[in-house]
């Protein structure tokens, strides 16, 4: 078991104390404040906000799609929302999302440390975040964007639409990532609580430390390759285009170069939720914990050498293509043995089937979707036919969408107690989860179908023999609306009428769970000791002797 | 499959709801009207099947997509099995239920990476035997060279001097006709942005990117008519830039091919009726609007004796001169408010006959 230290108090007990929330008050106590916890909101209220506008994004363009035709916007328009879409979700909702938000308030918490190692560099994280939004909303309000969120040229160095105030928001987005993902380096070598080990931490933390890695080492290729395509538009510089000498494939592999990498800074932070809420909610020692925590850290490293294989029918050379396939197959394994690994630890365990567990099991048949179709991608005759079609929209939503956001809101259901002091109403959870879930598969798994069948992405209008499917999922999409606005609302909801949140509601055996919800402007009465590892719950019978030690 | 569930009703209701949310929708820039570019059906009424095999590549590349979709069946199961069993046998029934102190087991640990691993590679070389007959074109190959703008592909022939097809994002047009059972390469590079070339029925795909040439290379199977897609994202019309791509008989296919790229005016056709074939065959439509509405270049309704402001503010009266100025050198005179980037150049493509059939055209778009 974890230990406060409580000789700084007499009695060992403390009375309530006012939580971060109310301990400084006003306007500026949040804008200047160096709290993780306070920071943690703040990116959690905007990344939401972000998540909505790119929601409405994504329900618009379902709703163009319910028939071949044109009928509710124009062309222009229709390329303009799925770039929003796609550039909204990515940039300011899950790149920032698990980290930003959880990553911020839990990681201090679970580290048994006051703070992160450097705070006021995290508060100018947030601050660099909100300027690239900033910059984000200028290019909405300035004509748009309609290259997709990829900007491959040369139609992003030619297109008439704000492209330049758009990937300066990115450039500048990228440096909030690059800080945050140093600063959360430095926080778990050097802020530990005594006694927590590296074979201690909890597998979240494991995952936040292999995003940061990336997020360092990958994040500042994005930041000159938008840089490139700035020059390149301003100064007729060529670099990419062919008019001016430039190579457009180039672009190409700068971008993927970060993107890929990206795309484990996206899912990463989900996996280490889900370990987390799988453990505590079957109150069972997770399984396999240096496989899980050591397969983070390999994908983390072979995530930069698979970039190629977004490229396979790019004009890249065809060796080029046979190496990035091989790899691409290698960086599946360790990501097979994570999800091998979550549904061992529900063997013998004690599971509760409540709104938290229910996103974890619903992630659980999700991202396994979503890994194995990733195997049709990878082989490289299957993938020239599925590339750029419908396959590979509903493959990156079952990633991203039934792995990340779903882990997100899997989180943020269990960690909500600690963060509000409140409790949600879990009948109105659970009816949440099931909407998100339905929702989720009938809007993306139609899309699989539709794919294969040959529908290209990024079509305002399409031949009608695709239309009966595309109706199925813009149904769907309306389900998952519907079951995310219900979920806001309950959350809402529960910071007014919500029953008070214990400590430790769910039982949980980290560090966050020692402190009060919400935790003081401290997070700890005196220093935290560790002696044991995060998954020792009280419940799991060692009278057995099965453990292996 | 699934239109069983989907009656025509529920089409007329999914027509409603955009209908009603049009208008509810703030009025939105009247940008060039889209057509739908009407395409023959894909040879397939099954959802959960790929599309017709018509090409020799189709058959394994389909195999290998079957197991895959086998294998991950099968974990599928295996996983998602185990979790609802476990849901099942282990959930909390009390409290204080005791669970289980095993934390990890190296021996399954073990087979659960191998297994895949194992399985992984044999699933990357199936892929990469097939992706190396792909990326080999035999010698014999029939050339075509496709060139893609923005939104049409153009089709030359080399060994047929002369003949070059169209496609057309109003018409379904025939945009490539290819003998059945012999190879054919496709040299194929983009004058504009990057566009992709995409049979589904033939399991083909490769971009086109301007300022080099990209190739690819296929042997139809079946004589019929198969959708052309561009795959890669090309600005506002890419979903209309669609195509068909016709197999013939390698008996009938020269005549067939002299026929459908001949371009000549018929003894009983009028010279606009000429001209509005061309219109549509040699990608103006792509650009050029006939009902006033503005798209990537001056819409030709009332364009002939209209009073155009120039770039660089001088004015001019839109004459058969000035036409046909436009179309051999397009960068010469811009009208006000365009760019003349997108629009090539037709010196050698159309005869003077054929211009000025598009000037008569031009001349009854009022």
């Amino acid at each position: 078991m974890v230990t406060a230290d409580k000789s700084s108090s007499p009695g060992g007990d403390h009375a309530r104390e006012p939580s971060f929330y109310t301990s400084q008050k006003g306007l500026k106590s949040w804008l200047f404040t160096l709290d993780h916890k306070r920071l943690g909101m703040m990116y959690l209220v905007s990344t939401m906000i972000f998540f909505f506008v790119g929601g409405v994004a994504a329900l618009s363009l379902r709703t163009e799609l319910l028939t071949p035709e044109l009928d509710v916007f124009s062309a222009t328009t229709y390329n303009k929302l799925f770039t929003v879409h796609g550039a909204v979700m990515v940039f300011l909702v899950i790149i920032p999302s698990v980290p930003g938000a959880m990553g911020n308030f839990l990681l201090p918490l679970m580290l048994g440390a006051k703070d992160v190692a450097f705070p006021r560099l995290n508060l100018l994280s947030f601050y660099i975040y909100t300027l690239g939004a900033v910059f984000f909303l200028i290019t909405l309000l300035t004509g748009s964007l309609d290259t997709g969120w990829t900007f491959y040229t040369p139609y992003s160095t030619s297109t008439g639409t704000a492209v330049i105030s758009a990937t300066f928001g990115a450039f500048i987005l990228g440096f909030s990532s690059i800080l945050t993902g140093l600063n959360f380096l430095v926080t778990v070598h050097k802020m530990r609580a005594p006694g927590l080990t590296w074979n201690r931490l909890p597998l979240f933390v494991w995952a936040i430390y292999s995003t940061a890695v990336i997020q360092i080492l990958a994040t500042p290729v994005l930041a000159i390759t938008l840089m490139l395509l700035i020059i390149e538009r301003t100064l007729n510089i060529g670099i990419f285009d062919p008019a001016m000498g430039g190579d457009p494939v180039l672009f190409q592999h700068f971008f993927w170069f970060y993107s890929h990498p990206a795309v484990y800074i996206m899912i990463l932070p989900g996996f280490g939720i889900i370990s987390e809420l799988v453990a505590v909610h079957s109150r069972k020692h997770i399984f396999g914990y240096k496989a899980i925590a050591l397969s983070s850290v390999a994908i983390a490293i072979i995530s930069f050498l698979v970039w190629g294989h977004h490229m396979f029918v790019s004009g890249q050379s065809e060796l080029a293509g046979v190496v990035f396939s091989f790899l691409t197959f290698a960086v599946a394994v360790p990501t097979a043995i994570k999800v091998f690994s979550w549904v061992a630890t529900l063997y013998k365990g004690s599971i509760e089937f409540n709104t938290p567990m229910l996103y974890a099991l619903a992630f659980l048949f999700t991202f396994t979707i979503g890994g194995l179709t990733g195997v049709f991608l990878g082989a490289l005759s299957v993938d020239i036919h599925l590339h750029d079609t419908y396959f590979v929209v509903a493959h990156f939503h079952y990633v991203m969408m039934g792995g990340t956001i779903i882990a997100f809101i899997g989180g943020i259901h269990h960690w909500w107690g600690k963060m509000t002091g409140r409790m949600f109403n879990e009948t109105h959870g659970r009816w949440g989860c099931l909407l998100v879930f339905i929702g989720f598969n009938v809007t993306f798994f139609s899309q699989f179908l539709v794919g294969q069948q040959g529908m290209p992405r990024r079509y305002a209008t399409y031949v009608p023999q695709f239309q009966n499917i595309h109706v199925i999922s813009t149904i769907g999409s309306y389900i998952l609306g519907v079951g995310l606005l219900w979920t806001a609302i309950y959350l809402l909801r529960s910071l007014k009428s919500g029953a008070q949140a214990s400590d430790n509601p769910y039982g949980g055996a980290s560090l966050e769970w020692i402190t009060q919800s919400p935790p003081i402007e401290h997070n700890f009465h005196g220093q935290p000791r560790v002696d044991t590892d995060p998954y020792n719950f009280p419940q799991i019978d060692r009278s057995g002797g099965m453990d292996h030690h | 499959m699934l239109s069983m569930f989907l009656a025509p009703e529920i089409k007329e209701a999914a027509k409603a709801v955009v209908s009603n949310a049009a208008a509810a929708a703030p009025a939105v820039p009247a940008a060039a009207p889209v057509s739908v570019p009407k395409l023959p059906p894909l040879e397939t009424a099954n959802s959960w099947a790929m599309p017709t095999e018509a090409s020799t590549f189709a058959e394994s590349t389909d195999n290998l997509y079957y197991f895959i979709t086998a294998l991950s069946v099968i974990f599928f199961v295996l996983i998602i099995g185990a979790m609802l069993y476990f849901m099942k046998k282990y959930a909390r029934r009390s409290e204080d239920q005791k669970t289980s102190s095993l934390t990890h087991n190296g021996k399954i640990e073990f087979l659960w990476s191998a297994i895949p691993a194992v399985l992984l590679v044999v699933i990357f070389a199936w892929g990469e035997i097939d992706w190396i007959k792909q990326t080999s074109p035999p010698p014999d190959a029939i050339d075509i060279r496709v060139t893609g703008r923005q939104w049409y592909w153009q089709v030359d022939y080399p060994d047929y001097p002369g003949v070059t097809l169209t496609s057309s994002t109003e018409e379904p047009l025939i945009t490539m006709m290819v003998p059945k059972g012999r190879p054919v390469r496709l040299i194929m590079t983009s004058e504009d942005v990057l566009h992709s070339f995409y049979v589904p029925a033939f399991r083909v795909k490769k971009d086109l990117v301007p300022g080099r040439y990209t190739t690819l290379w296929f042997e139809a199977t079946k004589v019929g008519e198969f959708n052309i897609f561009c795959a890669e994202y090309c600005g506002d019309r890419h979903s209309s830039m669609g195509g068909v791509i016709k197999v013939l008989e390698p008996d009938s296919f020269e005549a067939a091919l002299r026929e459908a790229a001949k371009l000549e005016q018929k003894p009983v056709e009028s010279a606009a009726d000429f001209g509005k074939r061309i219109y549509t065959r040699r990608g103006c439509v792509a650009c050029h609007t006939l009902d006033g509405s503005a798209a990537t270049g001056p819409s030709w309704k009332g364009l002939y004796g209209k009073e155009e402001s120039l770039v660089g503010g001088e004015t001019l009266k839109v004459d058969d001169n000035y036409i046909k100025e436009s179309i051999l050198q397009p960068k010469a005179k811009i009208v006000a408010g365009y760019t003349a980037a997108n629009m090539p150049s037709y010196q050698g493509q159309l005869d003077d006959k054929q211009i000025t059939a598009v000037i008569e055209f031009i001349k009854t778009q009022k």
